[in-house]
Parts: C-alpha cells; sequence; structure tokens
C-alpha cells in the first residue's frame, strides 16, 4: 500500500476515534445533559483517543520509511553470491543501485544477467512484504492504542491534562529541530575552522594584513603558499556596511517618522506595501543595479569631479546595501515609533507642542532604544549581505578606508573561496569556514544585542 | 460651520410643577421644561433641558456635531462655560463625555476619522477658525487625562517641558521657579522636592497624576480639562487632587469629566448630563442631584443606568 492511501486511512480513524472517544464520554455519564459530572468536556476525550490512535502509528510509519530502504538493501545483499559481497564497497552500493532500477524498470548500467535479474525479483519482492507488513502494524497499532484510549476514559479521568501534556510535547518536539539544526550548523562550522586554525595560526587570521588565499594544488605547481591575514576582509566589510549604514538609518528613520506621524491614511496605504516591495526584492537584482547603473555613474561623476574612482567601489555597493536596508530600518523603527503610547503623543500635543516637537522631545527619546535595536538588526543584515558586494564591490582585498576603492567583504570571500577546483582540506577551503565562523560570531552578537535592547525597551510599557 | 440657535429659539418655560433650578440667569432666557421628558426622547428635535448658558461664559460650546465616521457620537450640544468656573461632566461609558473634552481644545483633531462641526469659541475667538493656531489653543486650554501619562523623563523634565517650548523662562532659575510653584500647587513637591531628577515614570499612579497636573498649570492654561483624572487614585491621593481642583478653580475654568457623583458634587459648581451623545439636562450641581429635571438625568444618579 502506498503511504499516502495508509495516511489517509489513518485520518479517517483518527476521526472516527475522536467521534468514539466523545461518545462513550458522553454515554457514561448518560448523557449530553450531564456532562459536568465529567472532568473534562467531552471533546477532549476525544482529542485523546484520537491522539493515541494518531500519533504512535505516525511514529511507526516514520520510523519504516526511515529504516525500510537500509533494511531492503542489507537483506538484497544477503541474497547476492559471495563474490559479488565481498565486492568494495563503492561497487557493491553500484550493484544496489543496479537492482533497483532493474526492479523499477529504469535504465541500468551493463547488461541485465541472470543474477541481477534474479536480485531485482527478490528486491521487488521485499519491498512488497514490508508494505504489506507496515500497513499492518500500522493499522494494528493505531487500532490498538485507540482501543486502550477508549477504554481509559472514566468521568473521573482528566482527559484535558493529559491533552495539554502531549501538546506540550508536541510543540517542544518541534522547536528542538530548529535549535538542533543551528547546533548542528555552529558545530559543523566551528570543527572546519578549528581545522583551519590547525594550518594557519589564529593571530596570522585575525590580525594579518595580506590576503590572498591562492594555494598550490598541486605539490610541483607553481604558486604561492597563501597568506590568511583576514583584517583587509573585516575593513572592508566595516567600509561597506558603514557607507549602508549611513545612507540608511537617516533615510530610514525619517521614512518611519514620515508615514507613522505626518503622513494621510492614503499615503500610507501607498507607501507601506511599496516599501515592502523594496525589502522584496531578491538581492541578486540589487547586484545588478550597483554593479550596471550605480557604479558606473559613481564612476563618471568622480571623474567629472577629478577623483580616481575604480569601477568596483565600495560606494557604490555601500549605498545600494543601503537601499536594500532602508524597509528593514523603516519597519523595525515604525514599530519602535508605534509602540509609543498614544497616551504619550497626546500629553505633547496636550501642552500645547507642534507635531515637530512631540516627535523630538516625547516620540524619538522614548523609541529611541527600540530604533537602535532595530539599526543594530540592519546592521547585522548588512554585514551577512553577500549578493550585492559579489557584484558590486570586486575581489581585491585591499585595506583602505577610501570608499571610491574596491574592497572585498568575508562573505563575498567565503563565496570565492568555495567555488572553484579545491581539495576540501586545503586551508583555503577550510578558511572559508573559519570566516563563516567569524561572521556567525559577529551577527550573533549584533543580533543579541539587537534583540535585547528591543525587547528592554518594549516592557518600559507593557 | 452649522448655523447658530438663536436665544430666542428656546420655548418658554413649561407649567411644570417643578421648580426650575436657580443657576443665575438673564430674564431672557428660561428653561425648557414639560413634565420630566422620558427615555423615550428622540434624536430629532432634542433640546437640553435646564440651563446650557451661565452668566460669564468664557468657554462656549454651541450646536458641536463629532462623527467618528459614521458613529454620530457628539449630537449638536450647547455648553457654556463660565470664567473661574468648575463644571462636571457626567453620564454612563460612552456616552461622549471625552469626545466632548476633546472638542475644547482640539485633541480630535490628531483622530483621523473624527469630524467636529459647530461652533466652540474660546473668550469670543472661535477655536476651529483656519486663523487660529492649535498648538497656541492648547496652551490656553490644557488637559489632563484619565491615565496618567508623564513622560519618561525626569520630574523636573516633565514639568519644565511646557515652560521649555513655549519659551515660558528666560533663564534657568525662572524655569526652577516654575517648576517647584507647579508641583507646589499640584501638591507634589513635599513628595518628591529631593528627587526631581528621577523619572516620573517611577511614581506612583496618584502621583504621576499630581505630576501631569503639575506639568499642565506649569504653562498656565486659563482653561483646564480634566478627563476623570481621579479614576486610577486611591482615596487619599483623590482628595488631594480634588483640594487641588478647589484652589484651581479660583483661577481656571475647570472642566472635569467623572463617574463619581460624590466627586461631581464635591468639586463642581455646574454638573452637564450625557447620554448617547445627546446633552440631557445641565444646571446647578445641587440640583442636578437633588432634583433633576430630565427623568434620564433622575434614572442615573440614582443609579439606575450607567
Ligand atoms: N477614537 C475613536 N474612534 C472612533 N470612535 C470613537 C473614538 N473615541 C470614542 N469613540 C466613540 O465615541 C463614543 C463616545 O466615546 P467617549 O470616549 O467620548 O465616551 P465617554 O463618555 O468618555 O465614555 P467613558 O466614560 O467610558 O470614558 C463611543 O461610542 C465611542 O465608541
Ligand atoms: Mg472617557
Amino acid at each position: 500500500m502506498q503511504n499516502t492511501s495508509l495516511l489517509i486511512i489513518l485520518i479517517g480513524m483518527t476521526a472516527f476515534a475522536y467521534f468514539a472517544g466523545r461518545s462513550r464520554s458522553l454515554a457514561i455519564v448518560g448523557g449530553p445533559a450531564r456532562t459536568t459530572r465529567l472532568h473534562s468536556l467531552p471533546g477532549y476525550y476525544g482529542y485523546f483517543t484520537a491522539i493515541w490512535c494518531l500519533l504512535p502509528a505516525l511514529g511507526l510509519l516514520l520510523a519504516w520509511i526511515l529504516l525500510e530502504p537500509r533494511v531492503i538493501a542489507a537483506l538484497t545483499v544477503q541474497g547476492l553470491s559471495d563474490t559479488q559481497r565481498s565486492m568494495s564497497a563503492g561497487e557493491l552500493n553500484l550493484l544496489l543501485n543496479n537492482i533497483q532500477n532493474l526492479a523499477l524498470g529504469d535504465a541500468i548500467s551493463g547488461t541485465a544477467d541472470e543474477s541481477l535479474q534474479a536480485a531485482a525479483d527478490r528486491f521487488t519482492q521485499l519491498t512488497k512484504q514490508s508494505r504489506q507488513l507496515l500497513a499492518v502494524l500500522v493499522f494494528g497499532l493505531s487500532g490498538l492504542a485507540a482501543f486502550f484510549a477508549w477504554r481509559r476514559i472514566h468521568p473521573d479521568f482528566r482527559a484535558r491534562n493529559s491533552v495539554e501534556n502531549i501538546t506540550r510535547l508536541l510543540l517542544l518536539a518541534a522547536s528542538t529541530i530548529a535549535i538542533f539544526t543551528t547546533v548542528g550548523i555552529v558545530l559543523s562550522v566551528l570543527f572546519e575552522a578549528l581545522r583551519f586554525f590547525q594550518k594557519v595560526p589564529a593571530t596570522e587570521f585575525l590580525f594579518g594584513l595580506n590576503w590572498s588565499p591562492q594555494t598550490a594544488i598541486r605539490a610541483d605547481q607553481v604558486g604561492s603558499s597563501g597568506s590568511f591575514g583576514a583584517v583587509p576582509l573585516f575593513t572592508g566589510t566595516l567600509l561597506i556596511t558603514a557607507v549602508a549604514m549611513v545612507f540608511a538609518t537617516p533615510v530610514g528613520l525619517l521614512t518611519a517618522i514620515y508615514l507613522s506621524e505626518y503622513a494621510s491614511k492614503t499615503v500610507r496605504s501607498v507607501a507601506k506595501p511599496l516599501l515592502e516591495i523594496l525589502a522584496g526584492i531578491p538581492t541578486v537584482v540589487y547586484g545588478f543595479f550597483a554593479a550596471l547603473t550605480v557604479a558606473p555613474w559613481i564612476r563618471n561623476t568622480g571623474e567629472a569631479a577629478g577623483l580616481s574612482v575604480s569601477s568596483e567601489s565600495a560606494l557604490a555597493a555601500g549605498l545600494v546595501m543601503g537601499i536594500m536596508i532602508i524597509p528593514l530600518v523603516s519597519s523595525l523603527s515604525d514599530d519602535a515609533i508605534n509602540a509609543v503610547p498614544t497616551a504619550m503623543r497626546d500629553g505633547a500635543l496636550g501642552l500645547g507642542s507642534t507635531r515637530s516637537e512631540t516627535m523630538r522631545k516625547v516620540i524619538l527619546p522614548a523609541a529611541l532604544p527600540g530604533i537602535v535595536g532595530g539599526i543594530l538588526l540592519a546592521v547585522s543584515r548588512a554585514i551577512g549581505e553577500t549578493m550585492i558586494v559579489v557584484m558590486a564591490a570586486g575581489l581585491a582585498a585591499n585595506l583602505t578606508a577610501n570608499p571610491f576603492e574596491a574592497v572585498t567583504t568575508v562573505t563575498v570571500q567565503i563565496v570565492t573561496l568555495l567555488v572553484g577546483d579545491q581539495e576540501f582540506d586545503s586551508a583555503k577551503t577550510l578558511a572559508a569556514f573559519a570566516l563563516g565562523l567569524m561572521l556567525f560570531v559577529v551577527t550573533l552578537l549584533l543580533n543579541v544585542l539587537g534583540l535585547y535592547v528591543v525587547r528592554k525597551y518594549r516592557e518600559q510599557y507593557d | 460651520m452649522s448655523e447658530r440657535s438663536a436665544i430666542d429659539d428656546q420655548p418658554a418655560q413649561g407649567a411644570s410643577g417643578i421648580t426650575p433650578p436657580a443657576p443665575v440667569q438673564e430674564s431672557a432666557l428660561v428653561n425648557a421644561i414639560a413634565d420630566k421628558p422620558d427615555s423615550s426622547a428622540t434624536d430629532g428635535e432634542f433640546k437640553t433641558v435646564g440651563e446650557y448658558r451661565c452668566q460669564n461664559p468664557y468657554l462656549v460650546a454651541e450646536n458641536v456635531d463629532v462623527h467618528y465616521g459614521s458613529n454620530h457620537a457628539i449630537k449638536n450640544v450647547s455648553l457654556e462655560i463660565g470664567k473661574k468656573e468648575v463644571i462636571a461632566l457626567i453620564g454612563p461609558s460612552g456616552c461622549g463625555k471625552s469626545t466632548f473634552l476633546r472638542c475644547l481644545n482640539r485633541m480630535n483633531d490628531s483622530i483621523e476619522s473624527a469630524v467636529v462641526s459647530g461652533d466652540i469659541r474660546l473668550d469670543g475667538e472661535d477655536i476651529y477658525s483656519k486663523s487660529l493656531d492649535p498648538v497656541v489653543l492648547r496652551a490656553r486650554v490644557g488637559i489632563v487625562f484619565q491615565k496618567p501619562n508623564p513622560f519618561p523623563k525626569s520630574i523636573y523634565d516633565n514639568v519644565a517641558y511646557g515652560p521649555r517650548i513655549h519659551g515660558l523662562a528666560a533663564d534657568r532659575a525662572e524655569l526652577d521657579e516654575i517648576v517647584h510653584s507647579s508641583l507646589e500647587r499640584a501638591g507634589l513637591l513635599e513628595e518628591v522636592k529631593d528627587r526631581l531628577d528621577d523619572p516620573g515614570t517611577g511614581l506612583s499612579g496618584g502621583q504621576q497624576q499630581r505630576l501631569c497636573i503639575a506639568r499642565t498649570i506649569a504653562i498656565n492654561p486659563e482653561v483646564i480639562l480634566m478627563d476623570e483624572p481621579c479614576s486610577a487614585l486611591d482615596p487619599i491621593a483623590t482628595a488631594k487632587v480634588e483640594d487641588l481642583m478647589d484652589q484651581l478653580a479660583q483661577e481656571y475654568s475647570i472642566v472635569i469629566v467623572t463617574h463619581s457623583m460624590q466627586q461631581a458634587a464635591r468639586v463642581s459648581r455646574r454638573v452637564a448630563y450625557f447620554h448617547l451623545g445627546h446633552l440631557i439636562e445641565v444646571n446647578d450641581t445641587d440640583t442636578v442631584f437633588t432634583n433633576p429635571e430630565h427623568k434620564l438625568t433622575e434614572d442615573y444618579i440614582t443609579g439606575r443606568i450607567g
């Protein structure tokens, strides 16, 4: 039986279990008129039965789906001849693949000889048996668990508490998935980074002024041994982020002030969705815009003014990144401004303040922590941004504070380190993880700080 | 602006057994009373009973209507507020007391859906005219809100806020003087004089409310509007605020919204009773509480509605 049809029948059984549980609870006390004798509302007895009908069976189904291919593969291998079984793991895998494809009627490599056909038949047979067994077990478990749950229904039985507990566990399970994923990512980055630091000392990485990660691929190749001083990357990142924030902070903040305090309803209803569109543009598109429109424009203007501007400048990337961040800054500032209670606004207006006095002297100071928090979040977004800088800022790891020069950032270098041919354990590849770790730590700190500030400020008025 | 009702439109006094209240009246003005009108008083030609005029009018509202979108919150209300008079607005929840109060210093301007029509004049000047700046108006007609709303600044800065934006103090010493005397008059100085730099939000609810009152009187308004200023206060703090009102009434006109009849009886000289957007009755405080003219007023003060 197919998984989907299994699932559909299971859901049907669950629904049935719900009604069975509910009606039993009613029958036990003698009709809907006397539900007060039940510990919980009748629906909870229904949910209780339904949960027992569904969850164990669902668990079994999932476990089965995960384990089935391996078990079947192992069993198929057991049926092979000794010579085949003594093949190397890779070859055996290939063979198994062939068997599977043959069984499913797909194209195979090589010819389908008799032993292969036999194995394929065996594979088909095993799969079929497994399916049947699964169906029997799932329905059996489901029915049995539901039956016992149904039997437990009793006026004193605390169905509501059990259901609440199970719900709590389910929610917990869902949130652990996200947490474990994060932990997994951090650990994998951390371990790779540690391997990098075994090859390159951490001090060189953190304080070295020269970044040229080219290493020789083969021993006989001519090539530098690479130098991994990441300071130019950090300064490049900082420079571009600074340009972006210098541009985005005032524009975003003023936009938020205008939209929340001055704009009429109509303007707001048009401008807000437009800003959201700005936030929804893919960063690649911003990248085009930066590389093809803004960068040449800046270079031409700069040259007209007698400045030397490289065609890939930090300024271009920073400006466009600023544009990208405006919606973030403005929507977070908008939230902060709107979170200032109307009573505060009324108090100021009631004392005869003008709108701008109200804004400057009461609302902005009150909203400042929230705004600062929002800006910190925006900074961490800017630091992590990749696509725009890849396209507009260039790859040259210059150590400079001049926004007209090309610089490169941490994220751009991670991308360039990981594309192209490299041994996976070379210092060059591993450097990407060290950079990733740095990036992760910095943005994490900024996010934590930003969220802390935002939250602290929220509490002030609740 | 809608047309004004001429004084002469007032119907002559009906042949009622009830003696009309005895507020000081110009002889041409007489009350509209028949037998106590019943609760079925309809929207159409509704007339306020009692005397909505007063002897020495300073803030005058005539035929004021307020709509919040399609919600007609204030229906053709006329009321005069005298110089140095305390008038209480009472009525069941949602009847439009706050709305009316907010019309008097154009606080409704900041509510987008609110549309105010009719005439409101402060000392003879139309406050809704284009030439009048609402900012100046609000400095003349101060407001204290139901919920204390000190700014998240120090106590000193809270009180100094108004004088600063209006440039009332020439130097620091003068500002200090204004802050101290305002706190003093609000009865708060004793409690806070050692911690003027602490945040105003750190005070207790009652202290906060008195801080807000101090903040309002610091700009020396001519009229003070108070929207249930004591609803969050304990009896002791309430008594302090009421004392303060007595004092303030010697210099200012005060309009106070309250849900407490006792408070209205204690602090006000006249009482206006609102019901579903109508101004039902305006009379002397004594009259309203001992011998209300309108059935609805009577029902309300005897506790049958609201
Ligand atoms: N900002 C607003 N937007 C829309 N409708 C409003 C607004 N404020 C008040 N109203 C409506 O106007 C009517 C009068 O409200 P108002 O706040 O003036 O009543 P109130 O007499 O002050 O009541 P309470 O004693 O409960 O404070 C109510 O029907 C209310 O729903
Ligand atoms: Mg109110």
